[in-house]
């Protein structure tokens, strides 16, 4: 789900990129664009919850931390990453 | 081959999760202003978008790796998915640049 | 070709140093050979394990150059281009001393991954029809010739940064079993390597396949625990 989600992303910005971007252009692609925004939120949610799992092991590898008080943090970091993200897809799409 | 392109799967995965908060940030905010895009014409900026494109090709085409060996059944050249892997991720990388 | 080996050995236990000695080079010397000279005729204090030295029963593995091998089969010409040597016990064990590793962590992870055959049949039942063309018996096949060495384990990256992680041997050994028609203890085998400590944590780096001197490859045979584990769990059975 994940892998196509960032096909998907990595393809638009190098077709956004090809031409040069100004922030109209942009703007004016997304603004209201329901599907895109769709999308993008189905993204971010995908991404806050990998990235954690991600670090989870990482934490655990090489800093040695395991327990309740990393699984904590990892899910306030999860909690962090998906209302930020939400709100860049409101900026972008509202 | 197989080690470092974990340990590169590993590092790219983190150095998103870093980049990803900033991401976000930068987003909510930039798209209300042209000036914003003028800073990102500078060649600093653009390095580290390449980097961030390439890191994300790279994390990608790992965790792609990754789930193939976990759930297609076994093959010799499974192998050598992580030179199909790292492949990729350079190829991604050259794409975005060309297209800057 | 230098006349004279320069040969760091790691003496001492745990906290212990390398300490150099001269070996004269010979034609086809093997890294076992070195270190028995330097048992022989230079420091008979230096500790090490040896028994076939022909490459069978894998007790010489070490740590030779940073990679784990059986010293017996590294012909010195292999690793030595400039004449140096360094010679180390197998990482991720604990250092009995200079060149000896504590094995006992090794071959209790293989317990915990229930490595031990249960049957069913006695001897008065007749003897258990198995294919040997059988697609269960080929994966068993493949992964039965391991005979304990310790080398996958110590290239593990995961076992080095996990000690709960029960390591490309132990969860090899578990593969050929839960491919084996013949055992009946596969449920409580399934939830020993089911979890972070166990065939999950496996990160594909591919050390073990890399290194094993019988080129079996524990990474296909984890990744098949995974697969298995994954439908267990799925059947409501772990």
């Amino acid at each position: 789900m994940l892998g196509v989600c960032v096909l998907v992303h990595l393809a638009t910005i190098i077709y956004a990129v090809q031409g040069g971007l100004t922030g109209a252009e942009i703007l004016a692609r997304t603004r209201g664009n329901v599907a895109w925004a769709a999308f993008y939120t189905v993204f971010v949610v995908a991404v806050a919850v990998h990235a954690p799992i991600g670090l989870r092991s990482v934490l655990a590898e090489w800093l040695g931390w395991r327990g309740r008080s990393r699984d904590f943090l990892l899910i306030a970091f999860a909690v962090v990453l998906a209302g930020m993200g939400l709100q860049a897809v409101r900026g972008v799409f509202a | 081959m197989s080690r470092a392109l974990a340990l590169a799967h590993r590092l790219s995965g983190v150095a998103l999760a870093l980049f990803l908060p900033a991401h976000f940030w930068v987003l909510a905010r930039a798209l209300q202003r042209d000036a914003f895009f003028a800073w990102t014409e500078q060649p600093a900026v653009k390095l580290a978008e390449w980097g961030l494109v390439t890191l994300l090709a790279l994390h990608l085409a790992g965790g792609l790796r990754v789930l193939a060996l976990e759930f297609l059944p076994w093959r010799d050249w499974a192998k050598a998915l992580a030179a199909l892997a790292a492949g990729f991720a350079i190829f991604a990388g050259l794409a975005f640049a060309l297209a800057l | 070709m230098s006349a004279v080996l320069k040969v760091r050995v790691w003496r001492g236990g745990a906290d212990g140093a390398f300490r150099e000695y001269e070996v004269p080079r010979r034609e086809s010397q093997t890294v076992l050979d070195v270190v028995t000279h330097i048992q022989r005729t230079l420091d008979p204090t230096l500790a090490y394990r040896y028994a076939c030295r022909v490459g069978m029963c894998g007790s010489c593995a070490m740590t030779v150059n940073g990679a784990p091998r059986w010293t017996c089969r590294t012909h010195v010409d292999k690793v030595a281009g400039d004449g140096r040597l360094t010679v180390g016990p197998l990482r991720n064990l604990p250092v009995i001393r200079d060149l000896v590793a504590d094995m006992r962590e090794f071959f209790d992870k293989w317990a915990h991954a229930r490595g031990q055959f249960r049957g069913a049949r006695t001897r008065a039942d007749d003897v258990e029809r198995v294919s040997p063309q059988s697609a269960a018996r080929r994966r068993a096949d493949a992964a039965i010739e391991c005979i304990g060495c310790g080398v996958c384990y110590a290239a593990c990256d995961v076992v080095a940064a996990n000690p709960d992680y029960l390591g490309p041997a132990a969860l090899n050994r578990a593969w050929t079993l839960v491919n084996d028609a013949r055992d009946t203890g596969n449920d409580e085998r399934l939830r020993a390597v089911a979890g972070d400590g166990a065939s999950l944590a496996c990160h594909t780096h591919m050390s073990c396949t890399e290194r094993c001197p019988k080129a079996l490859s524990p990474t296909a045979g984890i990744a098949g625990l995974k697969r298995a584990v994954a439908r267990a769990a799925l059947r409501g059975k772990l």
